[in-house]
């Protein structure tokens, strides 16, 4: 179990505890934090459920495939710290996991 | 008017009324979830035919067929969701009918169910092949969760599958059923699979690595009946006097829109039930959205009925911020995915107004894209195999209505930012 915090670009806070296995996306999905749609479920083929990775967490997060790079590439708003997160996997390692949401998904 | 000074000051919406869903697949699941994030206080009430509270259906051909993924993943939310939020769920419930002068549906049981707002979004069914021997065990159909869990157990090494139809599903229950070591016949009646739903390069391609992972095809084919032993399918009867053998036949010959109880309630219907923008049908009060629906394109000046997750979802947005008062949402243009090996198609548009076609990239690696422009050489819609910044490019060219210039498009050592810049 990991603990993941959510900041919707509003400002607004969403804790959630996520199973580990289950992808950043899917904590979101399951516990209803508005602004994550991923249309595509998972498959990295829509770009809707993209996140910034808070500084202190890009070491334990990873580095984008270059299938979701390349996706990323064309996304709205993209930053340096910008992740497509069905593709980040929840881990103990990643309690206290902090994402923010982009402006165009809210 | 009535002059009240109370009811004139205020344009908030009124956020108590009782919602009734019709139909707990993607589409009903995914409005409830919303309705409660846009603040509705009001009673809401999903019903659903099938015993599992909402879940995924792309995964049944796809990950969760290949034993990729489990039933926890399927669902949309986990059960708990539903009491945190109250939603209440209904279950194993059909809905016999909907009365719309008392603003009731009817259960099966008898039970009625006031509703403020309806919302249908009973989905599609598979269309049925009517032919001899189609009712055999081991003919079945890929719809639902417990169709997949009856085609998983008719596959694995060694089984014999055919598949009747070369449309999406087809050809993913076929690279599904080759990854769990069984054999696979795809059985097509047009002369090329992904007839009505591709152009013929992809249909090319696809049918060709198919071909390479071993899948044997039968286009022009016609499918005569099935033959059976001991009530069990064992055969399949071709047109031209052949049986193929098999042990399982997987119909997907497309779906049907669910129709009848929007007739009853008076909606109007034409190959689906007709909604405008805000998925609101000809009924006032009453909502569409998903599968079901005959929707407004606006980026083609058309109607049209998507079979879509992006669609549903983007209905269910449409309704639930209607309902709350919010703006309506921008318009979106339509996509769609598939998944066969390590192949990830991805389709942006419907190719309309195309004239002419451009390939990008080399099918013979694998990775490339079809574009479709008008007269006026607008990107009408892109098919991507493994190439995602065609997809999204061409998404955002679809989008924009922008011209490209073709021989940009054709040149792979132009970036496709600066196709579409």
């Amino acid at each position: 179990m990991a603990k993941i915090i959510f900041i919707e670009h509003s400002g607004t806070t969403h804790e959630v505890e996520a199973k580990s296995g289950l992808s950043v996306m899917e904590a979101a999905v399951k516990n209803n934090v508005p602004g994550i749609d991923a249309d595509c479920g998972g498959a990295c083929a829509c770009a809707t459920c993209h996140v910034y990775v808070d500084a202190a967490w890009l070491d334990k997060t990873g580095k984008p495939s270059a299938m979701e790079e390349s996706m990323l590439d064309f996304a709205e708003n993209v930053e340096s710290n910008s992740r497509l997160s069905c593709q980040i996997k929840v881990s103990d390692a990643l309690d206290g996991l902090t994402v923010r949401l982009p402006e165009s998904q809210h | 008017m009535t002059g009240d000074p109370e009811v004139m000051s205020t344009d908030a919406p009124d956020l108590t009324g009782r919602v009734v869903i019709v139909g707990a697949g993607h589409a009903g699941g995914t409005v409830a979830a919303l309705l409660r994030q846009y603040g509705w206080t009001g009673r809401i009430t999903l019903i659903g035919e099938e015993p599992l509270p909402p879940y995924q259906r792309p995964p049944l051909s796809k990950a969760w067929l290949k034993g990729e993924a489990d039933g926890d993943s399927l669902a949309l939310r986990p059960p708990s969701f539903y009491t945190e939020q109250s939603i209440t769920l209904r279950l194993s419930t059909g809905v016999a009918g909907i009365n719309v002068a008392a603003r009731m549906v009817t259960l099966d049981s008898g039970e009625a169910v006031a509703w403020d707002h309806l919302i249908l979004a009973v989905g599609a069914a598979a269309r049925k092949l009517s032919a001899p021997g189609a009712e055999l065990d081991g003919v079945l159909e890929l719809r639902t969760a417990a169709d997949a869990e009856q085609l998983k157990r008719a596959l694995g090494p060694g089984k014999r599958l055919a598949v009747i139809g070369g449309g999406y599903v087809g050809l993913e229950a076929a690279a599904s059923a080759r990854a769990l070591g069984a054999e696979a016949v795809v059985i097509e009646r047009e002369p090329r699979v992904l007839a009505r739903v591709a152009c013929p390069e992809l249909s090319g391609f696809f049918q060709a690595y198919h071909a390479a992972q071993g899948v044997g095809f039968e286009v022009n084919a016609q499918v005569l009946g099935f033959a059976g032993d001991h009530g069990r399918v064992t055969g399949v009867l071709l047109g031209d006097g052949r049986t193929l053998p098999c042990d399982a036949a997987l119909v997907g010959i497309g779906a049907l829109p669910h129709e009848s109880l929007a007739r009853l309630a008076g909606c109007a219907c034409n190959h689906g039930i007709v909604v405008d923008e805000a998925a609101r049908t000809s009924v006032p009060g009453i909502y569409a959205i998903g599968d079901c629906t005959q929707r407004p394109l606006p980026l083609y000046g058309l109607s049209g009925r998507l079979e879509s997750v992006p669609n549903a979802l983007e209905q269910a947005k449409q309704a639930a911020a209607h309902l709350c008062g919010r703006p309506a949402p921008a318009p979106e243009t339509p996509w769609f995915w598939s998944d066969q090996y390590d192949l990830k198609l991805q389709i942006a548009g419907l190719p309309y107004h195309a004239v002419t076609r451009v390939i990008r990239g080399d099918p013979a690696q694998a990775k490339f894209a079809v574009f479709h422009l008008d007269a006026d050489n607008r990107v009408q819609a892109v098919e991507a195999v493994n190439a995602p910044p065609e997809f999204m490019a061409g998404r955002q060219l679809v989008g924009n209505r922008k011209p490209v210039a073709p021989e940009k498009l054709r040149d792979m050592s132009v970036s496709m930012k600066e196709v579409a810049a």
